[in-house]
Order: structure tokens, then C-alpha cells, then sequence
């Protein structure tokens, strides 16, 4: 099966919910067009990242009765897809959060277990941490999210991975680090853990990452989609807004599986083994 | 000990053209006001500002005093006429003179700091007449080392070259097309007749790049910076001088009384609602 998946590569207006709604519906209006049946957000994609005050103000909860969560549904019944969003829970702790949508429905949300508080980041400072990494059914296969610094930790996908997941929707707002090389440092690691990633695990691994400053942090782009096979089949450009559409064939799956079983001969038995024993 | 501040100069210009243009439009702004000194870093944020905004968009400021020299407007000029930017000479000599007269004993480093706040004043009086931003100048060595004025040349809205030091403004002031005799004079503040940066400072900004680089970058200790090859007390010098002038690098304390304060639990970006 062959499906049509569009990055959408964006900048964000900073606390403005409203605004960045609209940028959404519209770019969700033209993945459409384009044939793509799946749209990607990058982290935080309706509020902004360095939202530090701004982090409760902005929050919403994935129900069909949100008002910023019934417009994105509607747009939902066209195409899936994944937005980024502050969760606010029925006690009051919130979230960075990514939501897949489908068909009108909330299929699933991700809440980022690893929330960096170090150097430019205080994400402890202003959200609660989510506890799981659950895979998911879609109309694609088996999916899992990952946010940001989620992906930075190795047992993160392997947990997605051992859950069923084929199909890895990476999302970020990555600020740029690092003027020595051919492109930011920053972003060639995260090009090299996709790739890593996507060989490795012998999936599917999406990336959108969002474009912009926020004061003096910049937000790179970059977005990238590897096959299983670690090959890169679509990157989007570095530093602009794009929407970069491209096939995904998931006959890959099988072709790379037959000739680097990887998967079938992985045993998680032995991890948790060692993990009880350590 | 190799150590090796090169960057790549098109990746480096790229990212601050965006960064000006974007920072100064999303505020409702579209262009910049700059002193323009004749020396390298307000050059080089000449040449990035132009192409960030347009030429038309940056208005240049020469701002002489009596003792400033004519080499310093010289070069300055180069820079206006390369880029083809509006300009304005305001001389802050009576200005100045106003306050330093009174004062007959007055020491170089108080009228330094007149000097370089007269300039603020006429940058920021332009920046309404102009209806323009005021872009700052200082590179990340003269602000770790605190080499500059407090509400004088440290005083701008927003800061292009304030993460790079000054090995590489060198660099990416070949990159974008700074003037040679500009890449080529030793640097200087020209805050009074003969004065050089390195002599006022002691020691040269190559040193200082390097071990500032080590310090700050890679979080060596001062000690480790001793074992690399630094004089000890060219370390110590350093450290002391940063530590020192950390003032100049925050907002001023305000004293917490309530349960929300500005700038201790009333946090957001400036970029906020943009």
C-alpha cells in the first residue's frame, strides 16, 4: 500500500492560538489538495515553544466540544493528522502534547515523557511529564509519536517499536546550535538519528520540525522522511515554511524485513531480564 | 593546545540576516538605526542589516567627538558608500563637552562612558524620528569581558553578533564584504587619540577569544585552562573580569515583595503574542 504524507513545515505566532489555528486549517486545506492523506505538525505547532508563562493560557483539551479541537476535527474528516498542542488535564497539569486525528475522532495523544531542563531548555520548570509510549492503530498501519527530546532517548522508539509501531511521527522545535560544518550541528544530529533510527528499527521515520525564531532562538526546518531501508525519501528546506508532500510505499516494510529481519529476531525478553536484574 | 573558532561564514550569515529581519518585522518595525564607528562589528552588522532589510531600511549614524580620528570616519564612509545606506553625521562633541567642562579632572573612562551614552541617545532619538530599531553591535568576547558601557553601546533592541567573537566577526566581515582597511586595523573603541582595545584590555583578543572559548563553551575549569597553556594569571584576570561585569549582562534586580514578579515569576519572551 502506498499513502501520500505531507510535512508541514511551519512557523508559529507565540501564544497566538487563534492565528495559529488558521495557519493550520489552511495548510491542512492544501495537503488535501495535494493528494496527502496524512499531515504532519511540528511540537507545539498551535501555541509556539518558549511559551513559559504562556504555558496554562494556551492549553486546551482533545475533545470535540474545544473550540480550538472542533475546527482541527472537521479538517480531520479530509485527511489525518498531527498537531502539536499544551494539554491541559482535568486536574490542571499540562501537557506538550501531539494529537493524531482522523475521521472526526481524537485516535490518540502523546503527552512528552522527557521534558529537557538544562541549557536553553526549562520545559520541567512549566509541564507536567507524561508516563507512557503507546503505538496506535491507523488507516497506515501501526503508528507511534514521538516528541522532541522523547527521541533523544534510544528507549523511547524501542518501546514503540516492541508495541507495534511501523510508522514513527517524529515532531520538534528544535533551536539551532553549532556554525562549524556544512549545516547546523544541531540539525545534522538530528538527520543522523532518523537515520539511524529508521535502519535500525527497519521503519518508517517522519520529522517535522518547525522554522522561525522565537527572540534569539532559531528553529532550523529540515524535516525529514526515511524508509526503512535508512534511505531519505523527503526533506523539506532548511529555515522556510514548506509543505513537503511525498509516497510512502509500505511494501517497504516487508522487502527490508525479509532481507534485515531485525525485528523478528530482537528479544525484548532478554532487556527485561537484565532490567529486573540491574 | 589547537583551538578552533572557525564557522562557516555563509551558514553564519544566513541565519543573522533572517534573525534581523525577522526580529525587527514581527514587531511592527522594518527597519534599523546604527552607529556606525568605522570599526569592524558595527560593519559587519552594516553589511547584515542592509541585506536583511534593504539598503533604504538602515539608517547609519557617524557620530564623531572632538578626539575621535579622522581614519575612524574614513572608514565609516567606506562602509555607507559601499552599501549605498542613508546616513547622518551627528558630532556629540557639545553634548558631551556640556557634561565633561564642568569636570576638569575628569578620567578617560568617565568621559569614555559619556561618550559612548551621548551616542545612545542619538541612536534612540533616531530610532523614532527613523521610525527604526536600534541594532547593537558588541561581539560575545566584549561581553563576557564587560568591555563596553552600560546603557551606552550595550544599549540596542536587538543583537545580531553577540554570539560570535571576535575571531569570527573577522571572519564573516570577509564573508559579507567589509572594507579592507577595516579587517585590516587593530580594533579600538577611539575613545580617546592612540587608544587600542588590547592595550586598554592587556592582552590580545586572539587570547582572550581562545580561553574565553574554553571557559564558556566548553565549560572547562579555570584550571584545566591553566593545564591547556594559559598563563594562570592571564585565567584569573579573565574569570575575574567576567564575573565582575555579569551586571552589565542582566536586567537589574527588582526586589521580590509579592507573590509575581517581573523577572522572577513573570516570564515570557518579547517575542510574545508574535
Amino acid at each position: 500500500m502506498k499513502f501520500s504524507l505531507a510535512l508541514a513545515q511551519i512557523n508559529t505566532h507565540l501564544g497566538d492560538v487563534d492565528a495559529n489555528l488558521e495557519k493550520h486549517l489552511a495548510l491542512a486545506r492544501e495537503a488535501a489538495q495535494s493528494g496527502a492523506q496524512l499531515v504532519i505538525f511540528p511540537e507545539l505547532s498551535l501555541t509556539g515553544y518558549v511559551l513559559q508563562d504562556l504555558a496554562a493560557t494556551v492549553a486546551h483539551r482533545p475533545r470535540p466540544d474545544d473550540a480550538l479541537f472542533r475546527p482541527l476535527l472537521e479538517a480531520s474528516r479530509d485527511l489525518d493528522m498531527v498537531v502539536g498542542f499544551v494539554e491541559e488535564d482535568r486536574r490542571y497539569r499540562y501537557y506538550i502534547a501531539a494529537a493524531y486525528l482522523s475521521a472526526g475522532q481524537v485516535v490518540h495523544v502523546h503527552r512528552k515523557v522527557y521534558l529537557p531542563t538544562y541549557g536553553i531548555f526549562d520545559e520541567k520548570r512549566y509541564f507536567a511529564a507524561g508516563d507512557t509510549f503507546h503505538a496506535f492503530e491507523t488507516r497506515f498501519g501501526r503508528a507511534g509519536i514521538l516528541i522532541c527530546e522523547d527521541f533523544w532517548h534510544v528507549s523511547s522508539p524501542y518501546a514503540l517499536w516492541m508495541d507495534g509501531a511501523d510508522l514513527f511521527l517524529l515532531t520538534s522545535a528544535s533551536p539551532g546550535r553549532g556554525v562549524t560544518d556544512q549545516i547546523l550541528g544541531s540539525a545534522q544530529w538530528v538527520q543522523d538519528v532518523n537515520r539511524a533510527y529508521s535502519g535500525l528499527f527497519t521503519s518508517f521515520f517522519v520529522h517535522a520540525n518547525r522554522v522561525g525564531f522565537e527572540d534569539g532562538l532559531n528553529f532550523f526546518g529540515g524535516s525529514t522522511v526515511f524508509d526503512p531501508d535508512g534511505r531519505m525519501i523527503a526533506r523539506a528546506p532548511f529555515n522556510e515554511e514548506a509543505l513537503t508532500v511525498c509516497e510512502l510505499d509500505l511494501a517497504q516494510l516487508r522487502r527490508t524485513r525479509i532481507r534485515l529481519p531485525l525485528l523478528r529476531d530482537e528479544r525484548p525478553d532478554i532487556l527485561l531480564r537484565q532490567l529486573e536484574k540491574i | 593546545m589547537k583551538i578552533d573558532l572557525s564557522i562557516n561564514p555563509v551558514l553564519v550569515r544566513g541565519l543573522l540576516t533572517r534573525f534581523i529581519r525577522t526580529e525587527i518585522t514581527r514587531t511592527g518595525f522594518s527597519r534599523g538605526v546604527l552607529g556606525l564607528s568605522g570599526g569592524i562589528d558595527s560593519a559587519l552588522v552594516a553589511y547584515l542589516a542592509a541585506e536583511a532589510l534593504g539598503p533604504q531600511n538602515l539608517l547609519c549614524v557617524r557620530m564623531p567627538y572632538k578626539t575621535s580620528s579622522q581614519d575612524s570616519l574614513e572608514h565609516a564612509m567606506l562602509v555607507i558608500q559601499d552599501l549605498g545606506v542613508p546616513y547622518l553625521d551627528i558630532p556629540i562633541t557639545e553634548m558631551a563637552d556640556g557634561l565633561i567642562s564642568r569636570f576638569p579632572e575628569m578620567s578617560n573612562v568617565r568621559k569614555g562612558n559619556i561618550m559612548a551614552r551621548c551616542r545612545m541617545i542619538v541612536l534612540y532619538d533616531q530610532s523614532e524620528a527613523f521610525q527604526g530599531l536600534v541594532i547593537g553591535t558588541g561581539n560575545k568576547t566584549e561581553i563576557l569581558l564587560g568591555y563596553s558601557t552600560l546603557y551606552g553601546d550595550s544599549a540596542h533592541a536587538l543583537n545580531p553578533i553577540g554570539d560570535l567573537y571576535k575571531a569570527q566577526v573577522r571572519q564573516l566581515a570577509r564573508e559579507v564584504g567589509v572594507p579592507q582597511p577595516i579587517l585590516d586595523k587593530a580594533p579600538s573603541a577611539d575613545l580617546w587619540a592612540g587608544q587600542t582595545d588590547e592595550q586598554e584590555l592587556g592582552f590580545t583578543y586572539e587570547e582572550a577569544d581562545q580561553l574565553l572559548y574554553l571557559l564558556v563553551d566548553q565549560r572547562y575549569t579555570p584550571e584545566e585552562c591553566v593545564e591547556a597553556g594559559f598563563r594562570r594569571e592571564f585565567v584569573e584576570t579573565v574569570v575575574r573580569r567576567m564575573r565582575r561585569n555579569h551586571f552589565k549582562r542582566v536586567m537589574p534586580p527588582v526586589a521580590k515583595i509579592t507573590t509575581r514578579t517581573v523577572g522572577y515569576d513573570f516570564l515570557y519572551l518579547r517575542d510574545w503574542g508574535t
